[in-house]
């Protein structure tokens, strides 16, 4: 069997169970497209012997009957994950050399599961980006090209290296992490499907924080299938994460039977940019007519205060990370700067946090520290969260109404050539996440489906957003789209 | 409000991260951009809004205050910069 890398997690499930193709097989056909992919910088940090080791410790399993669907699944982890023993630094120098003591929940998960870990995957410094130019390992590279056109482009951010990983077949799936796109938007520009849980659906616990209130493990894949197979083992109540729900993980792979009749499917009209290329608007308006065609019934809503959306997450986030990355002083773990004569402990602490971080962590530090200062707090940040209730309450009212799914453009374009926004004001880029940032703020599920490919040649993705807890339901009508739009397009392999 | 050189370097003094002195301006303009985009949040009318304090409406579980984990102190030290004797190392601290 040729090219095993290639294979969806469906597909490899059935041929492990069936015994046609063994763990290691699977596991080693990564591994050398892994090494043949230096020039995507998508695996930062390479485990092959722990994967060949869970990997036969999977065949045992699979041979003794019974296993999991994730078992002998080889998979790539997002360098946000603490894995024990691994180095795992969220893409920052100031984690330079930490390796974690403990395993986080989600991958302890997968690993119960007899999922195989790869290695750590690039991204961007803390998941702040959307290019994964913020990076301390240097960008991701998306296996993506225009047409006769030879510019690297941006696998998107911040899950870039999980983006470009799974669509250039390193591996058979990958874990990233969204908190304001950070899963959509790369899975969008990378032609692959991307899915943001609900608001604790995955326990939070040993995932680097970011902004604790909109952080979201989620499955990055080939397929909505094998998003619905890899969640249902990355969910689930975890004692250590008082946010992460108590209720029932179902199985989201029984909900995909493809029947969306009479379903109501919300079209938000604040999404209509000014601006909007033409081919993103086409698609949308495709992606509407194969929902219609599914028997669903489409309707026109409304999310009056979405243009409010990015400015309440750009207080709210940043606060947040102001407070999560206070633990980066030097003193516990990571980098610590070399201490001059006379040097204190205030000089180690601006010193250490001087180097350690990039520009735009440092940006997002310290404007968090302004929105949550004395005479700011009221006026920045307690005015974004009444606003983020405002925002939460739009998509209440349309679930409301009886709608089930909202239909959304994933991106406002295509992927950008890396460097294209270096001169661009931090804003721009900001930009990228004004489709996705608004399921961060109301907590609700949403996945990004590959649609088609604009006049250049690169992936466009359209995004659903569902009902809280109803990733099933979701994913089904994400489904019907993945199946109407056959996307089966590919990277031509230039790397 | 634009912010000027000498409250970006309070910001960065707050945040504690040393920004030099040349970098000020620069910083100062970053952060009245982006205050600039922020401020479009006053156009909202907030009056009788309560803040969001959690996306979920559920109740967070509460647990025994009791000690749960510990006597592992080779682990917490191992990834530290400088330890010595059982301890987390930093510079003089009290005169």
């Amino acid at each position: 069997m040729g090219d095993l890398n290639r294979m969806t997690i469906a597909e490899a499930r059935d041929a492990l169970r069936r015994g046609e193709v063994s763990a290691v097989e699977l596991t080693e056909a990564c591994l050398a497209a892994i090494e043949a992919a230096g020039a995507l910088n998508a695996v930062v940090h390479g485990t092959p012997e722990l994967a060949l080791e869970q990997a036969r410790a999977a065949d045992a399993r699979l041979r003794a009957g019974g296993a999991p669907d994730m078992c002998g699944i080889p998979l790539g982890i997002k360098d946000l994950f603490c894995t024990r023993g691994v180095p795992s630094q969220a893409a920052s120098f100031i984690l330079n050399g930490f390796r974690p003591e403990y395993e986080s929940t989600v991958t302890s998960r997968l690993f119960e599961a007899g999922a195989v870990m790869l290695g750590k995957l690039n991204m961007d410094e803390f998941a702040m980006g959307s290019s994964n130019e913020t990076s301390t390992y240097g960008s991701a590279v998306n296996p993506w090209r225009r047409v006769d056109d030879e510019t690297p482009l941006t696998p998107g951010g911040s899950s870039g290296g999980s983006a470009a990983a799974v669509a250039a077949d390193l591996c058979l799936a990958a874990t990233g992490t969204d908190t304001g796109g950070s899963i959509r938007q790369p899975a969008a520009f990378s032609g692959i499907v991307g899915l943001k849980p609900t608001y604790g659906r995955c326990s939070r616990w040993g995932i680097i924080a970011f902004a604790s209130s909109l952080d979201q493990a989620g499955p990055m894949t080939k397929s909505v299938r094998d998003a619905a197979i890899m969640l249902a083992a990355m969910a689930g109540h975890d004692p250590k994460d008082s946010t992460s729900a108590d209720i029932p993980v179902p199985d989201f792979e029984a909900a995909l039977n493809g029947d969306i009749r009479g379903r109501k499917i919300g079209i938000p009209r604040e999404y209509r940019m000014e601006g909007m290329p033409a081919e993103i608007e086409s698609l949308w308006a495709e992606g509407r007519r194969m929902l219609r065609d599914a028997g669903a019934e489409v309707v026109d809503i409304s999310l009056p205060h979405t243009k409010y959306a990015l400015p309440a997450y750009y207080v709210i986030a940043p606060a947040e990370a102001s407070s999560n990355l206070a633990r980066y002083d030097g003193v516990r773990y990571g980098h610590r700067a070399k201490l001059g004569a006379g040097d204190g402990i205030t000089e180690m602490y601006e010193k250490t946090r001087a180097e350690g971080f990039g520009d735009e962590v440092q940006r997002r530090v310290m404007i968090g520290t302004y929105v949550l200062s004395a005479g700011f707090y009221d006026a920045y940040y307690n005015r974004a969260r009444k606003v983020r209730t405002l925002i939460a309450k739009d998509f209440e009212d349309a679930f409301a109404q009886g709608v089930e799914a909202i239909l959304t453009p994933t991106t406002p374009s295509a992927a950008f050539g890396l460097g294209e926004m270096a001169d661009a004001d931090p804003v721009r880029m900001y930009l990228n996440d004004v489709f996705t940032v608004t399921v961060n703020l109301a907590g609700l599920p949403a996945v990004s489906v590959p649609a088609g490919l604009d006049s250049q040649g690169l992936p466009l993705g359209l995004q659903l957003i569902g009902r809280p807890w109803e990733e099933g339901a979701l994913l089904n009508a994400a489904h019907v789209i993945e199946t109407a739009a056959g996307f089966a397009s590919r990277p031509s392999r230039w790397w | 409000m634009p912010i000027d050189a000498k409250t970006a370097a309070h910001v960065a003094r707050l945040a504690r991260i040393r920004v030099e002195e040349e970098r000020l301006p620069a910083l100062a303009e970053e952060f009245s951009a982006i205050l600039g985009f922020i401020e479009q949040l006053n156009e909202v009318d907030v009056e009788g809004v309560e803040p969001m304090v959690s996306v979920s409406p559920m109740r967070l579980k509460r647990r025994p205050d009791v000690v749960t984990d510990g006597s592992m102190p080779e682990k917490i030290l191992a990834n530290a910069p400088d330890a010595r004797e059982g301890f987390f190392a930093v510079p003089k601290v009290v005169e």
